[in-house]
């Protein structure tokens, strides 16, 4: 059966040093874009990275096809806000997929059917359902339930998971609040759904599983925490 | 309103309100148990919440799902993807 009746997913995938995970993530998007049967682009945004990232990701457009991988590099690291901008540009489709290249969130068939409860948005959740983690241990996840709680006493965003970057939305929806939106790196995240719940759209959630990073190491230090706290008190104070 | 204007509004009504019934003048004074129970609100609503929070948060860690299956399946998934591009050509 021909799923998607003219939905086209344009998948947004901001790189720096993925080269390990981006061929197992475009499979992956690939097969599940297939096996639905909905029509779908992967924009590969990378920064400049000095592992080779983009020199597998022009094998990938070979396999591929250039109508489904994209290449649109940036000659060095210009932020995350800035690479969804640069890759909404070159989108062909009416819903935008954002995702971080890292393998941290199981794509799921299940994910992309989601859309079809007419949501504006929808966010992948750890915190509900049958989502949740891999391989965390106890202080990290008392921290990220922590963080969570004192996210829903300040900002009450209306979704139970605001720092996860696993998110689906309609094109027009992200370009309008890619227009609002001001803050930097993930706290940029957290502002959308804040901002998105204020414009009166819709969100919808997914369980996601997040399973921790493959290849690469997971930053969690100290330093994380006290700029998420800022991050959390700026957008207290100013939405 | 931003979320702060909405605390600060929230909260100096609540404030004030407490501060006219709780701390009135002789004159107006509502009778001694009302004020006796009146007088430590702030603090016991905030012990309140500190507890609320406590068990909140306990609870929802000891009821923060560990995906074993999607992990296995990930690994799985890699194993295909790895074989599978391998076949087509990509060189790692």
């Amino acid at each position: 059966m021909a799923g998607g009746g003219g939905d086209k997913f344009s998948v947004l995938l901001p790189t720096y040093n993925e080269r390990e995970n981006l061929p197992l993530v475009v499979w992956l998007l690939a097969r599940t874009f297939r096996e639905s049967g909905n029509n779908f682009e992967i924009i590969i945004i990378d920064d400049g990275s000095p592992d080779g990232t983009q020199e597998i990701a022009k094998q990938l457009e070979k396999i591929y096809g250039s109508d489904k991988i994209l290449l649109r590099p940036r000659p060095r690291k210009l932020g995350l806000g800035t690479a969804y901008i640069h890759g909404m540009k070159h989108a062909t489709g009416n819903f935008i997929v954002i995702m971080d290249a890292d393998l941290s969130h199981h794509v799921s068939l299940y994910f992309i059917k989601q859309k079809e409860g007419n949501f504006d948005i929808v966010s992948g959740t750890r915190y509900k359902g049958n989502g949740g983690v891999y391989g965390w241990d106890l202080k990290r996840k008392l921290i990220s339930r922590g963080a969570n709680f004192i996210t829903q006493v300040l900002l009450r965003p209306g979704a139970s998971d605001l720092t996860g970057s696993f998110r689906l939305y309609r094109k027009e929806v992200l370009q309008k609040l890619m227009e609002k939106c001001v803050s930097k790196g993930y706290v940029f995240q957290m502002e959308m759904i804040v901002r998105a719940r204020q414009l009166g759209y819709t969100i919808g959630e997914v369980p996601i599983s997040f399973v921790d990073r493959v290849y690469g190491e997971s930053k969690l230090g100290g330093n994380e925490i006290v700029s998420f706290l800022k991050g959390l008190l700026t957008l207290f104070a100013t939405t | 309103m931003t979320k702060l204007g909405q605390w600060l509004c929230g909260l100096s009504l609540l404030g004030s309100a407490w501060a006219v019934l709780a701390l009135a003048p002789p004159g107006l004074r509502l009778p001694a148990p009302y004020r006796q129970a009146l007088l430590p609100l702030p603090v016991y609503l905030l012990v309140a919440f500190g507890c609320y929070s406590l068990a909140t948060v306990g609870y929802r860690l000891a009821t923060f799902n560990d995906c074993e299956e999607a992990a296995a399946e990930l690994q799985e998934h890699i194993r295909a993807a790895r074989e599978d591009l391998g076949r087509r050509g990509l060189r790692f």
